[in-house]
């Protein structure tokens, strides 16, 4: 039986999201029918190129019990050997109940997966990225949570589309509404220049230095989530998982340990240069050049260098 | 006198009677309003200050009679201390002159009546009013900043006034009266000090100022105070003294900073509260918490304080219910789970507290494995802070270059915890000591050297070592050039300033070793306006270090003082604590400083007088 | 509200972290085990939750080692009852580690709220979260950052990318997955802890059944392979600038 792999789409602010075209050059490589469960607007079908068929299904509430339950019906219909779902914070949960519900193997993290004679192996990011685990799915179906910039988004022509019915059970969980973020002074993602802090920036006050520098660099502040968590920025400079994706020229990041959260965010990012005073961080397996001292005394020495240089 | 004053009669009433019923009414409502204040005393927590009475009685004499603390100031001591001794003369002449009034057939003259009192009266009248004189000029002309100017004051000085005038001109009657209403009035006004300080004096602490522990203290107090009654009652006391001077305040460098903390303001809502206890909350309310964080426990208030007030332990027993309830600063809570769970307050593993020997080349030895004469007590800033560390190591070279016979406790070592106990978290502090005291068990060495003034404060007062001296480096490096084991080759020749750090200097009197030190390697050395007991925090002490400057700050006291430092014209100043350091050379940036003042910390000038 | 909260232990990674000699599993003598962040901020918001509401908060964990800390402590935070499930088999995954907590679970019904972190950093083939709601039939939200009840269903608020959050409403009983509490975890003094650990007893419950078999196979654990690695800058801080602004400057970024 030829080995099918699925990809679970998700949809954001009515287009399909980038993760998921990701996931279908990754799910590509694994071999066998490629197909892609769309639980939204139909005309988006065109738009998941590289797949060989959608199978859509219209009406489906956006919360994490609806479209964990049509997952899993079609799962159970049609038996695939996998299900890539993208690890983010609007799929994880759907993924991670219609895991259960099939009693499956949901192995997230995943930053690469390879066929191995039949068995799909994933490269999972643990322990806050400071090891990585090779972990083998010995079940059908398997799950899993691919992270963003696993592969390169993928092309090709628009797949068929086959429509599927779904019986969703009675709502026990409703979604109201979106709450947006306060719209700051500053759009981070429209960027040139980026100077981010993170928890090796220590007190509020020291932030003057990160804003020194991005002002003698012609950029804008933004930050990990702990910086956010503190009060120290607002929500709208955070970048990572649950904040925003920036794609600037230069990324200069102080004091940040490198966690895939946060990582997650700068994929776009041209020029990457990281302050840790740990040499072990893994920051510095992100960045393209890396000074192990503490941010208090380089962003400051920094500062003047560019000024002088201006 | 030509005639008994008592002898008139007022509406057919004579004299002594009226008298009679006016010393009664007025020592009534003084006997009452006095016990009401005692009572309020005895409904606080206990607190055992009746030790050592001779050294209590030595202390009156000397604070109470003699009031050296009236000398820190300029032009009031003298006035003050003149004012005083006329008061004890006017007492004694106002009792004796009471008692021969209401008993007329006692065979006793007045005291006008005795040629040499007399003359004694007069004279002090004169200087009184002289020392009033200048008391008034320099309240209503140049009167230093947070002195209270109170109609309160004004009253009292007036009142003082009047007996001395009634005195004069031999008002008899007047003088009398007068005295029977400031009678009344004294313990209702801000001259309760008169009443309350000499107690206060008396009952002072007699145990090193850096020991925190409260003797005969009930055991709720590790968990604070909030209301005016879960203070001991010696703390209320306090309130009762204090006499609105101000010296606490100007000396405080939160207060001149522009932190919301002012000491003298602190004690008097304490008091206020004790007696009036109106309807808001004492902590939260009519002291904020921004208050009760600002201050950083240098101990300048207290050192100041002309009626020995204990201003700190008041505020670390408010810290104390504060964080009984969780309430505090993100950045401070973070330090605190650190200290719990890695012994220091930087987050990082207690495996990496020896990490920064790793680049000397040699290994330091290892005190829990083997004896050794002195145990380098290296403490967080020390072992942990990126800036710190090559001074460490050098401090470390330096140790070995003197023939030191030194080892380190490795992870065995946790934060002291002087600063945990500052902030409040009692029990987070006896755990670090345990924990410490469990290490120094297992070890075998002779003395304890630090190059941490906190960890030299906490170790020497508030650990039981079983007698083992502790020692801050600059008095080891003292002794090493004293006893020829160091010898500087060169002569720095350079100008530098020392500061003196609040816990080696103020809390434990040690400013001599390191400016001999200094003048041995060579340098010049000379002295900030503000050194020695009157040294001008940097800062990061009491917790501060952990938290964040609140809104509305003028002048950081870093800041302050490095600028005290760059006026005297010098290129370096010295320091002998890692947070002075840390403080300093970032104050140097903030304040537009570089390039004009370093900062160096002692054993970099040693170094480099030792290099041939 | 009754109120329950599945906590866990998982390594420490401010400790360096070790591969055994298997290749596939940490190196004991190093690990230090600590509260899950996310089940410390899920314990967090069930206490904000009690403080508001009323109620009892019930915190549930498997027996590990430093396990009996983290029940006194929560407790001294304002839990009222910690029940530790012992005789667990060996050889757990986060799945089969959960479906045994739900059973566990189970057993303290009813309750209005289950809490417990969205994800741990050593979770490997489930997120435990899902698995209980799906094993109880409770209805499930995940990366939950708020929460308020009062009624028969909660309203929640999930996090999304670009700081957006979705509001839900959600029929209770349900189990949410914490990604964060509305105020950081509290601070509880050391003294609060030690009163508690005197004065407080854990309940044991032991778990039931066998633990369902694997279905994933970890074939190796390691240091991340680096396909790349920063150019590093050595030097002072003044050097290192230096050497920057001229990198910077020749790609035209100045």
């Amino acid at each position: 039986m030829p080995s099918n792999i699925w990809v679970l789409a998700e949809t954001w602010r009515g287009q399909v999201t980038e993760t998921t075209l990701e996931l279908l050059t990754l799910g590509r490589e694994l071999g066998g029918k490629l197909e892609v469960v769309l639980l939204g607007n139909k005309s988006l079908a065109a738009s998941l190129v590289g797949a060989d068929n959608v199978l859509c299904a219209e009406n489906v509430a956006p919360t994490p019990e609806a479209v964990a339950a049509a997952l899993t019906q079609l799962v159970k219909e049609r038996q695939p050997q996998a299900v890539l779902v993208p690890w983010t914070n609007l799929s994880m949960d759907a993924g991670a109940l219609a895991a259960a519900q099939l009693n499956a193997p949901f192995i997230g993290g995943c930053k690469d997966i390879k066929a191995d004679a039949g068995t799909l192996v994933a490269q999972c990011v643990v322990y806050g990225g400071k090891l990585e685990a090779a972990v083998a799915a010995t079940t059908t179906p398997a799950l899993f949570g691919v992270l963003p910039g696993a592969r390169a988004a993928s092309s090709g022509n628009a797949p068929a589309v086959t429509d599927v019915t779904v019986t969703l059970p009675e709502a026990k969980v409703k979604f109201t509404k979106y709450l947006e973020p306060e719209a700051g002074d500053v759009d981070i993602t429209q960027q040139n220049v980026l100077v981010a802090v993170g928890r090796g920036i220590q007190t509020k006050d020291n932030m003057e230095l990160a804003n020194d520098l991005a002002a003698a660099l012609g950029g804008a502040v933004c930050g990990s989530r702990p910086v956010i968590d503190q009060g120290w920025l607002p929500l709208s400079r955070q970048v990572g998982k649950s904040g925003m994706q920036v794609k600037p020229k230069l990324y200069v990041m102080l004091g940040i340990s490198g966690a895939p959260e946060h990582v997650e965010g700068i994929k776009g990012a041209q020029l990457i240069v990281a302050v840790n005073t740990d040499a072990a961080a893994p920051v510095f397996n992100v960045a393209h050049y890396g000074i192990v001292g503490d941010a208090l005394e380089i962003a400051p020495a920094l500062t003047d260098a560019v000024k002088a240089k201006k | 006198m030509n005639h008994d004053p008592v002898r008139i009669t007022v509406l057919g009433i004579p004299g002594w009677a009226v008298l009679w019923v006016l010393s009664v009414a007025a020592f009534g409502v003084f006997g009452w309003r006095v016990w009401q204040l005692i009572g309020l005393l005895r409904r606080a927590r206990p607190e055992n200050r009746f030790d050592q009475l001779g050294q209590r009685v030595l202390r009156f004499c000397r604070h109470v009679l003699l009031q050296p603390r009236l000398f820190n100031e300029r032009s009031i001591g003298l006035p003050h201390l003149v004012i005083f001794w006329g008061f004890v003369l006017y007492v004694i002449c106002f009792n004796w002159s009471l008692v021969r009034g209401l008993f007329p057939v006692l065979p006793i003259p007045y005291p006008e009546e005795v040629a040499v009192v007399a003359m004694f009266l007069k004279v002090f009248a004169v200087l009184v009013l002289v020392s009033l004189g200048v008391a008034v000029v320099r309240r209503i002309f140049f009167p230093p900043a947070h002195l209270h100017l109170s109609w309160d004051a004004n009253l009292i000085l007036s009142l003082i006034a009047t007996l001395m005038v009634t005195t004069l001109l031999n008002m008899w009657w007047t003088h009398m009266i007068t005295v029977l209403c400031f009678l009344v009035y004294l313990p209702y006004s801000k001259h309760l000090h008169l009443l309350a300080s000499p107690f206060n004096v008396f009952f002072g602490n007699l145990r090193p100022a850096g020991d925190l522990s409260i003797a005969g203290g009930s055991e709720e107090l590790a968990s604070g105070s909030s209301k005016w009654n879960e203070f001991t009652w010696k703390q209320l006391l306090s309130g009762f003294s204090c006499a609105e001077c101000g010296r606490c305040d100007r000396a405080c460098p939160a207060a001149t900073a522009g932190f919301p903390l002012e000491p003298q303001q602190l004690v008097q809502k304490l008091k206020k509260h004790t007696i009036h206890g109106n309807g808001a909350k004492l902590v939260g309310e009519t002291i904020t918490e921004d208050e009760i964080w600002a201050c950083t426990t240098c101990m300048s208030c207290m050192e100041r304080c002309a009626v020995l007030n204990e201003q700190i332990p008041i505020i670390v027993q408010m810290r104390r219910h504060l964080v009984a309830e969780g309430q505090m600063a993100k950045t401070l809570q973070d330090a605190l789970q650190n200290f719990n769970r890695y012994g220091n307050s930087f987050g990082k593993s207690d495996r990496m507290r020896a990490k920064w020997t790793q680049p000397l080349g040699w290994k330091v030895k290892d005190a829990r494995k083997e004896p050794v004469e002195y145990l380098w007590f290296v403490d967080d800033y020390a072992s942990y802070d990126p800036r710190m560390e090559e001074i460490t190591r050098q401090t470390a070279r330096l140790f070995q270059q003197a023939g030191v016979d030194f080892g380190i406790l490795y992870e065995g070592e946790r934060n002291a915890g002087n600063d945990v106990r500052r902030v409040g978290e009692e029990g987070l502090f006896e755990m670090l000591r345990e924990k410490n005291q469990q290490a120094f068990a297992k070890a075998q060495f002779q003395t304890i050297v630090t190059t941490d003034p906190h960890a030299y404060n906490a170790l020497k007062n508030e650990y039981d070592l079983n007698g083992t001296k502790v020692l801050h480096y600059s008095e080891l490096f003292d002794r090493m050039i004293q006893s020829g084991s160091l010898v500087p080759v060169k002569k720095l020749g350079l100008k530098a300033t020392y500061h003196d750090p609040c816990y080696l200097g103020r809390y434990n009197d040690v400013y001599e070793p390191a400016r001999r030190v200094l003048k041995a390697a060579g340098v010049e050395l000379v002295e900030m306006p503000r050194n020695r007991c009157q040294s001008y925090c940097c800062g990061a002490g009491g917790g501060r270090i952990w938290m964040e400057d609140t809104a509305g700050v003028k002048e950081r006291p870093a800041e302050s003082r490095v600028r005290e430092a760059a006026a005297l014209g010098v290129n370096v100043l010295v320091v002998a604590c890692p947070k002075d350091l840390v403080m300093f050379q970032d104050a140097v940036k903030t304040a537009g400083l570089e390039g004009k003042l370093t900062v160096k910390d002692l054993t970099e000038l040693v170094q480099e007088a030792l290099k041939p | 509200m009754n109120i329950l909260v599945l906590l866990k232990m998982v390594p420490d990674v401010v400790e360096e972290l070790e591969v055994a000699g298997d290749g596939k599993s940490l190196d004991a003598s190093f690990l230090r085990t600590i509260i899950n962040e996310r089940d410390d901020h899920a314990l967090e918001q069930a206490i904000l939750l009690k403080e508001r509401h009323g109620g009892k908060v019930t915190v549930v964990a498997l027996d590990a080692p430093d396990i009996d800390d983290t029940f006194f402590t929560a407790i001294a935070k304002g839990a009222d009852r910690a029940v530790k499930i012992t005789d667990a088999p060996e050889g757990l995954t986060t799945q089969s580690a959960a479906r045994l907590c739900a059973e566990a679970i189970a057993g303290l019904l009813p309750a209005d709220l289950i809490l417990t972190g969205v994800q741990a950093l050593d979770d490997l083939d489930g997120l435990s979260a899902a698995l209980i709601a799906q094993q109880l039939n409770f209805p499930y939200v995940g990366v939950v950052t708020a929460v308020s009840a009062g009624g028969p269903t909660a309203t929640v608020l999930k996090e999304f990318a670009g700081g957006v959050r979705g509001e839900f409403a959600v029929t209770l009983p349900a189990v949410l997955g914490v990604q964060a509490a509305e105020k950081p975890p509290r601070y509880v003094p050391i003294a609060k802890v030690r009163a508690v650990m005197k004065t407080s007893k854990i309940e044991t419950v032991s778990a039931p059944g066998e633990a369902a078999a694997a279905q994933i196979d970890v074939r190796q654990l390691a240091k991340p392979v680096v396909s790349s690695h920063a150019e590093m800058l050595d030097g002072s801080p003044e050097e290192v600038a230096g050497k920057l602004v001229e990198l910077l400057a020749q790609r035209g970024l100045l």
